[in-house]
């Protein structure tokens, strides 16, 4: 009897260990396949409302409720489906199709509720949703040395997000292009360029920030930033290098066979 | 060949057709309703609730968020706004009232999938199927938990037909062939053909959490009429989580009160409308006396709880 007792008591103890065991198995094994969709990455091309906290972060604050894009008075904000490239249900926007407008009282942070869109952007011209790059300067138009000007034109920002900067026309040897010229540190990413490019595919495209801009190494310095802020030069006078001569004797090299090839050659 | 009586021909027999589908009939009529407030919106320009069911906005002033979104982001690691979590006590507080799981019988539109696949199944006569263990959805909610935590995502949100379904119907995409259409076949498909009632009496974490929340719900169904059950098993037969009802209907000799306690009952009502002897009734969890008068014995932790997992 009390042996008995005893032993289903240890079986007992052994059942909830094993259930303890199979739980926390089952536990990890979901967490792990939900890992899979969570963990990758943000698609390249996702531009993301005004004010959307980073990339990596925007998945733990939208709850793809839709609210920004409800707000949206120009039907630029969608909710991403199945192919859109993005996490499913979150909201991006298609420059080429709706730009974003840049509404003053930025209705779509407005309408967030849980700060997946950052509240602390108010001046809608600070927004970055994404920064325009000139990717077809073989079609361009104003490569081309036509006037188009047209992406130049629509910017909200006109000369300061993009400017049309005077070049030589090589091609013709006497007339100049003007180069539309994203200026990133304004250029707010709304797409107004993108789609209003006169080409079958526009040559001006929006891109995440990250993409478009790329990054110095943190440990790059340009010389002409840092003799400003030192306000003068970091260096007195001209550096002397050692000049390198070539070396007047030849380096002894491998004996040569007299048959060709090399004496220390072993096949 | 002639097929067993639907579940609640008898109560329409006798007492019409209407007694035995009130219940059914309310509960389809306010997971429509709680549908349109989102749809007049976009349909008709009238906008009474805005977003999903993940988090909206009523009238402009009402938030409401689901508060296992809202604890998922938290685990994640990100502080929700003020709105937001408002309106996920909000939510909690008001199920916390009309039982967790009623979200699911009176909002969910998954619900309304899930039972016309467990009425087909049971016209087509199919039997069971896969037997699935319902503390599975613990299981998921506790991995939904964790992957939520250590990604730094809400991950449940990936993956869930809940929202993905509601988006689809609030915006429109369920009827572009896109996900919302494949994943809410999908789980059909899955209650009809693989396993009875799998979804959400098995596997959905929402539901399971909605079930914790509502452990200690105020509206509970009672088996109040207990004595003149016949066993028909018309109850057993449309209820969706079958085990709560023997602890309460079967229970007085045991000393368990009338009143159905476990989590697990969604609150649907659908054994009041069948029962021929109308036995079930709505009330509170507090009128839980045995029928002769006594008070009933509060049901110890490892008592009916048993039987439910028995059932």
């Amino acid at each position: 009897m009390t042996d008995k007792g005893k032993q289903s008591g240890a079986v007992n103890r052994r059942n909830v260990l094993a259930g303890t065991v199979r739980a926390a198995c089952g536990v990890g094994v979901l967490a792990l396949l939900l890992a899979v969709p969570a963990r990758r990455r943000a698609e390249a091309v996702a531009l993301r409302p005004p004010g959307a906290i980073a990339d990596r972060d925007f998945l733990s604050a939208c709850v793809r409720c839709g609210l920004c894009v409800r707000d949206c008075p120009y039907g630029t904000l969608k909710l991403s489906e199945a192919g859109d490239g993005q996490p499913l249900g979150t909201p991006f926007y298609n420059a080429r199709q709706v730009p974003c407008e840049m509404c003053e009282h930025i209705p779509c942070v407005g309408a967030c509720p849980t700060g997946a869109l950052d509240k602390g952007l108010t001046d809608i011209r600070e927004a970055h949703m994404g920064t325009a790059v000139l990717v077809g300067q073989e079609t361009c138009l104003n490569f081309l040395g036509l006037r188009c000007d047209v992406c130049y034109r629509v910017c909200p920002l006109i000369d300061q997000a993009i400017t049309l900067e005077r070049h030589h026309n090589e091609r013709t040897g006497k007339h100049a292009v003007f180069i539309p010229t994203v200026h990133t540190d304004k250029c707010t990413g709304c797409g107004k360029c993108e789609k209003g490019c006169v080409l079958d595919e526009a040559a001006i495209k929006v891109l995440p920030h990250s993409l478009a801009v790329g990054m110095l190494g943190k440990h790059y310095r340009l010389g002409w930033k840092e003799k400003e802020k030192a306000g003068k030069s970091l260096i007195d006078g001209i550096i002397d290098l050692p000049d390198r001569m070539p070396d007047p004797v030849a380096p002894p090299g491998p004996e040569r066979l007299p048959g060709g090839g090399f004496k220390e050659f072993r096949p | 060949m002639s097929a067993a009586p639907r579940p609640g021909h008898v109560k329409a027999l006798a007492q019409g057709w209407f007694a035995a589908h009130k219940w059914l009939a309310a509960r389809r009529l306010s997971q429509a309703l709680f549908l349109a407030l989102f749809l007049t919106g976009p349909l008709f320009g009238l906008w009474i609730a805005k977003g999903t069911l993940a988090a909206s906005l009523t009238l402009g002033v009402l938030p409401l968020t689901d508060p296992l979104v809202a604890l998922q982001s938290l685990l994640a690691g990100h502080m929700l706004e003020t709105s937001a979590l408002v309106g996920a006590a909000i939510v909690l507080a008001a199920y916390a009232i009309v039982g967790g799981r009623a979200y699911c019988a009176w909002v969910c539109p998954v619900n309304v999938v899930t039972d016309f696949a467990a009425w087909l199944r049971a016209r087509l006569g199919l039997k069971d199927g896969l037997g699935l263990d319902r503390r599975l959805r613990f299981l998921i909610l506790g991995g939904a938990l964790v992957a939520s935590a250590a990604t730094g995502t809400i991950a449940w949100e990936f993956v869930n037909p809940v929202t993905i379904l509601h988006r689809g119907l609030v915006y429109g995409s369920l009827f572009g062939a896109g996900a919302a259409l494949f994943v809410t076949l999908a789980v059909f498909l899955f209650d009809l053909g693989i396993a009875a009632r799998g979804w959400c009496t098995h596997l959905c974490p929402v539901g399971a959490f909605y079930g914790l929340l509502g452990s200690r719900s105020l509206v509970r169904v009672a088996a109040r009429g207990r004595d003149a059950c016949d066993n028909c098993m018309e109850c057993f037969a449309v209820c969706p989580e079958r085990q709560v009802i023997a602890p309460a209907l079967r229970g007085k000799d045991k000393g368990a009160g009338p009143v159905i306690l476990s989590r697990d009952c969604t609150n649907c009502g659908r054994c009041i409308d069948v029962c021929a002897k109308n036995v079930f009734e709505f009330g509170t969890r507090f009128a839980n006396g045995m029928d002769d008068g006594h008070k009933a014995v509060p049901p110890k932790q490892d008592g009916p709880e048993k039987i439910a997992r028995a059932g």
